[in-house]
């Protein structure tokens, strides 16, 4: 936290954004809604959200790799029509060119500022000093480990001095004590004022990442993107996360993040409850992690109620995997969230307790019961004479409701669902769904 | 509503593929008949140009060796040089990809080698009675059977840039022209390498048939293997043939350990996707060129020069921006008023022209026999096919699976690709001569001579990436014989062998052309087919049948192709891809 609060200025404005994509039919898809905020010198602010709330496209229009369809972002008074001079990005896969040595791929930012050779060495080397990759400049991306090479990264992104520095889930693909390693060194040169950079936005979907980095928190819900909530976090550096203030605020998050109507439904059909219509978009999810996690919530120490966070640290499952799994158990009601904490009811229990037959019996009653989308596939085969349909058939129709990946992920979930649950099966070969019993 | 729109807008596209296709066909065909009728009126005042002698003394062979071996590398600079643009365009333009990609789609299927003559005269009509327009003919030829697929290879990898790199390099402000040499030739540098060892290969096969021409009454002989190999023929000389191979067989191992294997081991490093545990590929004289201080010396004033040509592509002040402004739309929406309305002029002034063409001089029984002896030669392309891959899809899986014997028989594959089967044509065509054997059938497999390796080479290279755990399972569980066969090895190299196959298939065809009618001194065997029937048109310079003959051959090749080998290879890619 730096100075008071008077002399703060802003860095970057964003007023009332909004992005949509060009569908192939030509109608537009919103994902991006009415987003303003303001980042000033000296924070680090986290775009917190699952996977679809446009975090990541909000990221891309800020470094000016993409314009908004409305709205304005003004970076130093200047609106930003193009990758601006002062802003770089670090990214999740690190984006290091396999061709180029680490001095060289640190360079590579320097090169479209046209400086001297000779410069250009001295400032790349400082960077690579700075962020602990000294000894490795002539080594190729291939030859390091993952936190090696998103330290190149961080370096590339670092020596052109830059403003603001993005960073989209930059530890995301990290082993966790490699991640903790990077995000403590990185904090420490933060705050000891050594990075040249005056404001971050970061990306995540780690509740404790932002908890642990971040001055301010803007949560994200999805369909179309939008900002839920702002969250400051006052808690002095460094954190720890085992400080009970630490804790609350996480689960504050937790709570505020589950207490938000949860798959939504893209496109006309609003729905009150989710999974009562079919053009719910159905995360990606498997039998296997549905049972895996009502087994581990059933087992003790938590005897059919839990913590999410608590569970999710002990799963080593970050929100993007956790949600879309506790939200499918809270759709097939065998679970029940509320206030940061799932609970399993009666039906939820029973299935932990019976074996694979009496499971799958209990899984096809509750799919059929509260799918809707199951249950509509099931009783088109059941109409049909022959008992099949294409694919098409569902996938057209789910189109008039989400975006055509969605579209995709929604039927395979259904299919990977429908499949265990022996209600319908689906040749992929052929692309039909029929009735058949393998 | 917004289903049946959706349907509309697929079925549209699906129309908008075939259309782009129609105005391809028409683009390729109207210049072909556009070279023939310009090369027929330059007929008359052509001169042989100032005469060669070819000499059949094994002294001449180095020189002609040498010869040979410049025009390849000079077709192979062209290529290249067409590649970056031509690729470049097509990948950066939307409107020009719309015609461009298809236009090369065709373009690789139109049997060039029928066409040698065509071009020979048109482009000797440039520099008539000198040996430069035969040169650049020879060059042409060879850039024709060269270049499409290096194009395509690059188009295909500038399209898939991996997205973040292409978003780093953006938002660290490169400029396009270092954009292209930082990430985009260099992400395209492997798969494009590989493109030039295939092209090379199919380089050797026409400047050896591109040396010896003749055109109705005028022979045109350039100095190099192809024309001394003629010239055996003519003489009957089979120590001469046997030294040219010998020759030949020299100059292609040079190649490889001079320009490819240094090329492949460089590239090496280019290569996206990084396996640590991979043994790189290398090269003694890429080892020995790093090394050498004498290289670094000269390379540093060249690295500096290229770094400048960064800075000067900066300093046109550079600036990306968005188009969204009206003004922007309206002028763009005005060019694509221009670009289409250009498209369609050329397309009706090339149809006009075809139709004359065809109306001054082809008649209907002819185009039937063109089609009945194109399903000849199709029938022969396909048994060879068959057979070559139940000889070498055995083999070639046996070789694979043993990592110790695909070692040696891989490089060796490789190299008999790379050698003109055309070379070895008058072995076999005196073996018939002397036995009077039918050469309706015992030409025919000459025409895959050349061809089949591609089917053995994909093959091992498919059998020796099945997994190791694969193998395992089918040991565990007891699957032998035929059962290991059908589910286990077949299934894992099916995706490699239609590569192999289809590029065979191409070949083959083309081979057809110089296969199916050969000479020893004057006794002529002559096969029915396609393949004859254009040989024997360039032979007497009747150029409505060599146009005819070539449209035929390449609207078999794309029907084929379409209806044939490319539903097999999608099945193949979605089926049975490992990993």
């Amino acid at each position: 936290m730096k100075g008071a609060q008077i002399d703060i200025t802003s860095l970057l404005d964003i007023r009332r954004i909004c992005k949509s994509f060009k569908r192939p039919d030509g109608s537009e898809l919103l994902v991006l809604d009415g987003i303003s905020l303001v980042v000033n010198e000296g924070e680090i602010i986290g775009l917190l959200g699952r996977s679809g709330s446009g975090k990541s496209t909000l990221l891309r229009l800020i470094a000016g790799l993409a314009p908004p369809s409305t709205g304005s972002i003004t970076y130093l008074g200047k609106e930003v029509t193009a990758p601006p001079p002062g802003i770089a990005m670090v990214f999740q896969s690190s984006a290091l060119f396999p061709w180029l040595t680490v001095l060289e791929n640190v360079q590579l930012g320097l090169e479209a500022l046209r400086l001297p050779v000779k410069e250009l060495h001295r400032r790349a080397i400082k960077a690579i000093d700075l962020i602990g990759l000294d000894g490795f400049e002539s080594a190729y991306p291939r030859e390091l480990s993952g936190g090696m090479r998103q330290r190149v990264g961080f370096a590339r992104a670092l020596v052109v001095h830059p403003n603001i520095l993005l960073m989209d889930e930059p530890f995301s693909a990290l082993d966790v004590l490699t991640a903790e390693t990077l995000r403590t060194d990185f904090l420490d040169l933060w705050s000891e004022g050594q990075l040249p950079i005056k404001g971050v936005i970061l990306v995540t979907h780690n509740i404790e990442e932002a908890v642990l980095m971040c001055d301010r928190i803007f949560i994200f819900g999805s369909n179309p993107g939008c900002i839920l909530n702002e969250i400051r976090v006052e808690l002095p550096h460094p954190r720890a996360r085992l400080d009970p203030a630490f804790r609350d605020l996480v689960e504050h998050i937790y709570v505020e993040m589950t207490s938000q109507a949860v798959l939504v439904p893209a496109g006309k059909r609003v729905e009150l409850f989710p999974g009562t219509g079919i053009g719910t978009i159905l995360p990606r999810v498997s039998s296997n992690s549905l049972s895996g996690l009502l087994e581990a919530v059933a087992a003790s120490p938590y005897n059919g109620e839990a913590d999410l966070p608590v569970i999710a640290s002990s799963l080593h499952m970050e929100i993007n995997n956790l949600f879309p799994v506790a939200e499918t158990l809270q759709m097939l009601r065998f679970a029940e969230i509320s206030g940061g904490d799932i609970r399993l009811t009666t039906e939820g229990k029973q299935f932990a307790d019976f074996d694979t037959d009496r499971r799958k019996q209990l899984f096809a009653r509750n799919l059929l019961t509260y799918v809707a989308l199951a249950a509509h596939i099931r009783r088109v085969l059941d109409e049909r004479p022959a008992h099949r349909a294409p694919w098409s058939r569902f996938a057209d129709e789910l189109e008039d409701y989400m975006p055509p990946a969605a579209a995709l992920q929604t039927l395979r979930t259904i299919i990977a669902l429908g499949r265990y649950a022996e209600i319908f099966s689906y040749d992929d070969e052929k692309q039909i769904f029929n009735l058949d019993n393998p | 509503m917004n289903k049946q729109h959706g349907l509309a807008a697929k079925l549209s596209h699906r129309f908008s593929a075939l259309f782009w296709d129609l105005v391809a066909i028409l683009l390729v065909l109207g210049l072909i008949v556009f070279l023939a009728q310009a090369s027929r009126g330059l007929m008359q005042p052509l001169t042989a140009p100032g005469e060669t002698a070819i000499s059949l003394d094994a002294s001449a062979l180095p020189e002609y060796a040498l010869r040979t071996s410049l025009r390849m590398l000079a077709a192979m600079i062209l290529s290249l040089l067409f590649t970056f643009t031509y690729a470049t365009w097509a990948a950066k333009s939307q409107r020009a990809g719309q015609i461009l990609i298809p236009l090369l789609d065709i373009l690789q299927s139109v049997p060039i080698l029928g066409f040698i003559s065509v071009t020979v005269v048109f482009f000797m009509s440039f520099a008539p009675g000198k040996i430069l327009g035969a040169e650049l003919a020879a060059i042409f030829a060879i850039f024709t059977s060269q270049a499409w697929n290096m194009a395509f290879s690059f188009y295909q990898s500038l399209r898939t840039v991996p997205v973040e790199l292409a978003e780093a390099s953006r938002s660290f402000r490169l400029t396009p022209w270092m954009r292209f040499w930082k990430l985009e030739v260099p992400f395209a540098m492997p798969a494009l390498v590989w493109n030039m060892m295939v092209s090379m290969s199919a380089g050797w096969f026409f400047v050896v048939a591109s040396e010896a021409i003749s055109v109705g009454s005028t022979t045109v002989t350039l100095p190099g293997i192809g024309s001394y190999i003629a010239l055996a023929i003519d003489q009957r000389d089979l120590d001469a043939v046997g030294r040219a191979i010998a020759v030949m067989l020299i100059v292609i191992l040079i190649y490889d350990q001079l320009l490819f294997r240094p090329l492949v081991a460089w590239v090496d490093h280019f290569h996206f996707e990084q396996h640590a545990d991979r043994v790189p590929p290398r090269s003694w004289v890429l080892t020995a060129l790093r090394r050498s201080r004498w290289v670094a010396i000269i390379f540093a004033p060249l690295a500096r020069i290229w770094r400048w040509t960064y800075q000067i592509s900066g300093g046109v002040t550079y600036k990306e921006r968005f188009h969204q402004n009206e003004t922007g739309a309206s002028i763009a929406s005005w060019l694509d008023w221009l670009w289409y309305g250009g498209i369609a002029m050329v397309c009706t002034f090339l149809s006009w022209k075809i139709k004359i063409f065809v109306l001054q001089g082809v008649a209907l029984d002819e185009v039937g026999t063109a089609i009945l002896l194109g399903c000849s030669t199709m029938v022969r392309v396909f048994v060879l096919i068959a057979i070559a891959s139940i000889i070498w899809v055995p083999v070639g899986i046996w070789i694979g699976l043993r990592p110790g014997a695909a070692r040696i028989v891989q490089p060796i594959v490789q190299f008999m690709a790379a050698f003109p089967a055309n070379l070895l044509f008058p072995l076999a065509v005196s073996g018939i001569v002397a036995l009077q054997l039918n050469p309706d059938i015992w030409l025919s497999p000459l025409m895959i001579l050349g061809t089949q390796w591609y089917i053995l080479f994909n093959v091992i290279a498919g059998a020796s990436t099945i997994p190791g755990e694969l193998r395992d399972i089918g040991t565990n569980l007891g699957v032998r014989g035929w059962l290991w066969w059908r589910r286990i090895a077949l299934p894992a190299v099916f995706p490699f062998y239609m590569t192999g196959a289809v590029t065979a298939s191409g070949g083959s065809w083309n081979a057809s052309i110089v296969a199916e009618i050969a000479s020893w001194g004057n006794t002529t065997l002559k096969a029915h087919g396609l393949g004859a029937y254009i040989a024997e048109a360039t032979a007497d310079g009747d150029f409505h049948r060599i146009v005819l003959g070539i449209a035929v051959m390449s609207a078999f090749v794309v029907v084929i192709n379409r209806l044939f080998w490319r539903p097999l290879y999608t099945l193949a890619e979605r089926k049975y891809r490992l990993g």
